[in-house]
């Protein structure tokens, strides 16, 4: 009974395996922004309000069906703090998938301290474009798997002959930098980055969609996935980020918020892209 | 909640750290290490990695090693987990040749091209046997895998569970009481939480067997039934 059953599961997974190459899912992504430990959300990184425990938060979210939670700690880049490393442990202990931190991360240092506390990947933002060779350092001490090299892309109001073009802005979307956002990512990729958290400032806390010109363009270029970010308000936002090619759709106020659940977002583009469920 | 003792073999690399908290949050008593009399003491092993397939290799060389065949050889159980499951098979093709602990057959290579690489994310697992490990699976089961190489040419009557990127690869092995995934069942939410389970009680069943106690151990699958 346990044969048979075992062989009409191997010839499905062979039947499978000769029409996609690959079972790889499209990857469901909340984000919690925390500010003094706790998770907070604002509209273009003002007018912050509290949403509560990151470590509760979290639990909720990967029992919901999350593939991954993304931290970004948004205080620690202005004020100069250490990220508080006690939630990340909180949550370590409790959360059993992957777990991102970004904010911060100054150092070599800095990231080994977070991946003993728990986080399986980096977030690197502010530190890159002040000091890109440290995504080299981190890569090579940790692997590019643990690099995750954050861009916050704000549209310039003057497109160019080849259409619409973004800079690259730190400090929590304060401080322009000059950087052309799309170059920026490539170079950072060249260093070891290995994979791109991609957030239109633009866009941002809107609820109003994704920037689908600026991920299409990303994603065509980069070889590592790019997770889309900044302006999911409807379901039909998220279906769009991934139609241009993103591997991970990240979004924060529509979870926050309880518009809608994981499971329900996950149902909805299951119809269309490979999404893990259970 | 069980109360298993586990050994996590520590070949000195990679962040092992989530291994050793899911292992906590199922009720097992951890303990950490790479000291060949301890791991020889053990019935229960796991071995871990992350990063590359050689510094763990030469880690493991002489006295660890024999440490840990000693102990299957006393009855211990041992699951492998990513760069620790390719350890067990007979050789690694990353950045040449290198010889693995050949206690399950078949050898480690790249996945092909024509899809992203590293393979990290979800996947899906087809169990396609069962096992103790997989008490509870079902075909929609995803895992989180992060890696370059898999396993090939092992002999179907030893996988588990097959998973496809590039090429179809056995994502789980097991072959008497020697068990390893691909994947990272610490970072696999639930279904990798249950894996784990289910190994702690695979090894207290086990454990409780060869000590004449009541066998507790599945038939087909019975670690008796096949050696090294």
């Amino acid at each position: 009974m346990a044969a048979l059953q075992g062989r009409r599961r191997l010839g499905e997974y062979v039947l499978r395996a000769t029409i996609e190459p690959t079972g790889l899912t499209r990857r469901i992504i909340p984000c919690l922004d925390v500010a003094a430990g706790r998770v907070v959300k604002g509209v273009q990184f003002k007018n912050l309000t509290d949403h509560g425990d990151p470590t509760e938060a979290a639990a909720r979210y990967a029992a919901e069906g999350a593939d991954e939670i993304v931290f970004l700690d948004i205080t620690a880049a202005p004020e100069r703090r250490d990220t508080d490393l006690d939630w990340v442990r909180r949550t370590a202990e409790q959360v059993f998938i992957p777990l991102s931190v970004g904010g911060g991360v100054r150092s070599v240092n800095d990231g080994r301290k977070l991946l003993l506390a728990g986080a399986d990947k980096l977030g690197i933002n502010t530190a890159a474009v002040a000091e890109p060779e440290l995504l080299t350092r981190l890569a090579e001490r940790f692997g590019s798997q643990c690099v995750v090299l954050s861009v916050d892309a704000k549209r310039r109001e003057v497109s160019g002959a080849q259409g619409p073009s973004w800079e690259v802005v730190t400090h929590g979307g304060r401080t322009p930098t000059g950087l052309d956002a799309l170059e920026w990512i490539e170079a950072g990729i060249e260093r070891g980055a290995g994979e791109i958290l991609l957030t239109s400032i633009d866009s941002d806390g809107m609820q109003s969609g994704y920037d689908l010109e600026l991920l299409r363009r990303a994603s065509a270029l980069s070889p590592v996935p790019v997770i889309a970010s900044g302006g999911a308000g409807a379901l039909e936002h998220l279906a769009e980020a991934l139609d241009t090619g993103a591997a991970a759709v990240l979004a924060a106020s529509i979870f926050h918020q309880s518009t809608y659940s994981i499971g329900a977002v996950k149902e909805y583009l299951g119809r269309r892209y490979p999404i893990r469920v259970g | 909640m069980t109360g298993t003792e586990a050994t996590v073999i520590d070949a000195g690399v990679g962040n092992i750290g989530n291994l050793v908290r899911a292992l906590r949050r199922l009720g097992a008593a951890v303990e950490v290490t790479c000291d060949p009399a301890t791991i020889r003491a053990s019935r229960c092993l796991v071995l871990p990695g992350v990063g590359a397939f050689r510094p763990p290799r030469e880690v493991l060389r002489g006295a660890p090693e024999e440490a840990i065949r000693a102990a299957l050889d006393d009855g211990a159980t041992l699951l492998g987990i990513c760069i620790g499951y390719q350890l067990l098979f007979e050789s690694s093709e990353e950045f040449g040749t290198t010889d693995g602990l050949a206690l399950l057959p078949g050898g480690v290579t790249e996945l092909p091209g024509g899809v992203p690489l590293p393979h990290i994310g979800w996947n899906r697992v087809f169990a396609v046997r069962d096992h103790p490990l997989l008490a509870g699976s079902t075909d929609d089961d995803h895992y989180y895998f992060v890696h370059s190489f898999a396993p090939r040419d092992v002999p179907e009557e030893w996988v588990l569970g097959r998973c496809r990127h590039g090429r179809s690869f056995p994502a789980i092995t097991g072959r008497g009481r020697i068990a390893g995934t691909q994947f990272h069942p610490e970072k696999s939410g639930a279904a990798g939480l249950r894996l784990l389970r289910n190994y702690l009680a695979w090894a207290d069943d086990l454990a409780a067997g060869a000590n004449g106690g009541a066998s507790g151990v599945d038939g087909g699958n019975s670690a008796t039934a096949a050696g090294n």
